[in-house]
């Protein structure tokens, strides 16, 4: 009797389980944990307190990216807290062993950048980090999820999880997506359709020929989202794309293991017939540039379309939207294009990565950003940073009066110093809009590296299909024309 | 360790408000301690303070006065959506919440909080409106939560049963926590380990 058909999230979890116990939740092997300065230190702490030891420190791997300033490092760390804060994450990592790539390491970078980018990201494992955002490494096939700090001591000491098994959503975005729409705008769209809570309790495997045609990098995107539509985890099944994006990267399988390894990957993609719990279906042909109105991210809209009416959403959700519009001084039923802003900001785990900056590049190639405006463009990781100066995307972003940072999480969570002021309205490439969440007061209008970078010569939303490449693009094609 | 955590009776904080966001419950710039130290200043902080300081008026939720040692929120759907910070959960434990009644929860919050035994209480959408206008009527009016019954009760003899996941009200009712429990398991990890050799080295 042929085995039952299985989804590719089926294929890893049972792949992980170590043991299963009746009315207990199973204890899941964990491939790869990633560390981070903000997360962690209690964990460690509680380590301490048992006297216990890291089980696998050499499937642990540690970076600063949340409170390190994006100015030059030089400069010593003003607020006392962030500093102490990252000199205990380097104290950590040497009293346990656990590799540290931290300031002033040319392979720091926001930990869901640098594990892809250094190959550490591999399909079919189990990834967790003490960060929501871990989910962007299911873009290569892995089962990648966000933990809180006691699940971080959890994994330090034992290199597992108690966990339940989740439900499967199947999210299929057929087509082709048009000139000047994204990764960014496929999730941003997803998240506007199910809600922010709509993924809640599922797994979110994306499939399609939209999903299909996109690099990594925007794969990466897209997943990194799924936990903004509620689902802790999304994920890609690997294929050719994902195996040329690996091969040659520092920690990716070399030679013979590399072969043996890409053989493992090919059975990883769901079998033909296998069920999920949930499936919806997005026409990725008829998709549109998104811009977010609201405070969280599912209320989003077509940078063509008008903020709802109040009368536009269920009797239930009529406080949410009136307080959202009440906080970001916005008007319901008007339109999102042409909002006056004051800061944009181009970066982050979600589109802080080197595609993210040649698109953003693109379209400010040439020009200048509008007066008053504050542009910040802040690298994913220090290899990002150096690959976009090698091919002067720095000089682009400078000469058109945009700051161009060390890599961090900077202004996507605020706690490093950049941030909005009270009542600054910033369109931002990150993944979050809630109250507060870019600044005090802060708010964030979330869009696409495009939508952003032609935001920022405008000064105002604005649809980046209106706006051609910069100059001197004329022998390469613009990031609008080559999606 | 925790303490051992059985049941509780208070009166109820309501907060009407859907989606409410771990950025919300405790903002990111509290995020730079390295214990849990302070935290229940930062409950809710920009909702009960202005962006210069200032305590806002009229006061937020868990500000006004008769809400002081309330230890039982009711809340609007899918409550600690977002980032996955601990310190959600921590800031609702150091201001004093033992229980949060919800249609629904973000995973990551519901399993961060049942590790620090704070109960996310699921309910239908009926009953929480029933219990919302409850509410109104009475808001001063005690509620027992009672995880070894997995009741809770209301004023007038009323109650109703609630569902949690089965291993963590054991733990929470034995104060014990789930690192004990896997690493009683270390031969089962072991033997596991010894049959699939590590994806990758880091070092």
């Amino acid at each position: 009797m042929a085995e039952k058909p299985r989804t590719l999230f089926e294929k890893i979890w049972d792949a992980h389980i170590v043991a299963s116990e009746p009315g207990a939740p199973a204890i899941l092997a964990i491939d790869l944990h990633l560390v981070h300065e903000v997360t962690s230190p209690q964990a460690f702490t509680g380590l301490r307190e048992r006297g216990l030891k890291v089980r696998k420190p050499g499937q642990t791997v540690a970076t600063a990216d949340h409170s390190i300033p994006t100015t030059d490092p030089s400069i010593p760390i003003a607020d006392e807290l962030a500093r102490k804060q990252l000199a205990q994450i380097e104290a950590n990592c040497r009293e346990f062993g656990i590799p540290f790539h931290g300031k002033g390491s040319p392979t720091r970078g926001i930990v869901h950048v640098i594990g892809p980018e250094l190959g550490l990201t591999q399909p079919g494992m189990t990834i967790v980090c003490g960060d929501s955002h871990t989910a962007t490494h299911g873009a290569f096939g892995a089962l990648a999820f966000g933990i809180g700090t006691s699940e971080i001591e959890m994994v330090l000491a034992t290199q597992t999880l108690l966990q339940r098994r989740p439900k499967t959503f199947r999210v299929e975005v057929t087509g082709r997506l048009q000139p000047g729409v994204g990764a960014k705008d496929i999730i941003l769209a997803l998240i506007a359709r199910i809600g922010i809570g709509g993924g809640t309790g599922h797994v979110i495997e994306y499939t399609g020929d939209a999903i299909r045609a996109l690099s990594m990098e925007e794969r990466m995107t897209v997943c990194n989202m799924s936990i903004e539509g509620g689902a802790r985890a999304g994920l890609i099944a690997p294929d050719e794309t994902t195996f040329a994006y690996l091969k040659g990267r520092k920690f990716a399988p070399h030679s013979a293991a590399w072969d043996e390894a890409v053989a493992g990957w090919r059975a990883l993609p769901s079998d033909e017939g296998a069920t999920y719990d949930r499936t919806i279906v997005i026409d990725g042909d008829k998709l549109e540039p998104m811009v977010t109105y609201g405070t969280n991210p599912g209320m989003g809209v077509p940078v063509t379309g008008r903020i709802p009416a109040l009368t536009d959403v269920e009797p239930g959700a009529r406080d949410d939207l009136e307080r959202a519009l009440a906080y970001m001084g916005l008007e319901a039923g008007s339109s999102i294009a042409g909002r006056k802003l004051d800061v944009v900001f181009i970066g982050s785990c979600t589109n802080g990565r080197i595609e993210d900056m040649r698109a953003a590049a693109s379209v400010l190639r040439g020009r200048h950003v509008a007066d008053g405006l504050r542009v910040l463009v802040v690298p994913g990781s220090q290899q990002v940073k150096r690959q976009a100066e090698s091919e002067g995307l720095d000089e682009v972003f400078r000469a058109a009066g945009a700051e161009w940072r060390e890599s961090g999480c900077s202004m996507c969570i605020a706690m490093n110093g950049d941030q909005l002021e009270p009542g600054e309205y910033g369109i931002s490439t990150s993944n979050r809009n809630f109250q507060g969440r870019q600044g005090k007061g802060g708010r964030t209008f979330l869009a696409s590296p495009l939508t952003a970078a032609a935001s920022a010569v405008t000064g105002v939303v604005t649809d980046p299909r209106t706006m051609a490449a910069g100059s001197g693009t004329a022998s390469q094609p613009s990031a609008v024309e080559a999606h | 360790m925790p303490e051992p955590f059985v049941s509780t009776t208070s009166r109820v904080i309501s907060i009407p408000r859907a989606n409410i966001d771990t950025d919300q419950i405790c903002p990111a710039r509290f995020l730079k301690i390295t214990d849990k130290a302070n935290l229940a200043d930062a409950l809710f902080f920009d909702w009960r303070f202005t962006p210069d300081g200032t305590r806002r008026e009229p006061p937020s939720f868990i500000d006004e006065p008769h809400n002081a040692g309330r230890q039982i929120l009711l809340v609007g759907d899918n409550f600690g959506a977002g980032s996955s910070r601990e310190h959600a959960p921590w800031a609702l434990r150091a201001w004093g919440i033992r229980a949060i009644v919800s249609t629904s929860f973000a995973d990551i919050f519901r399993g961060n909080a049942l590790k620090n035994a704070l109960l996310p209480i699921v309910v239908s959408t009926e009953r929480h409106a029933a219990l919302t206008s409850l509410l109104a009527a009475n808001p001063d009016a005690e509620w027992t939560v009672d995880l070894d019954a997995q009741t809770v009760s209301l004023p007038g003899g009323d109650s109703f049963a609630f569902e949690l996941d089965p291993f963590a009200r054991t733990m929470i009712l034995a104060g014990t926590d789930e690192i004990g429990y896997v690493l009683g398991k270390l031969g089962a990890i072991e033997a596991w380990e010894a049959s699939h050799p590590a994806r990758v080295e880091t070092r």
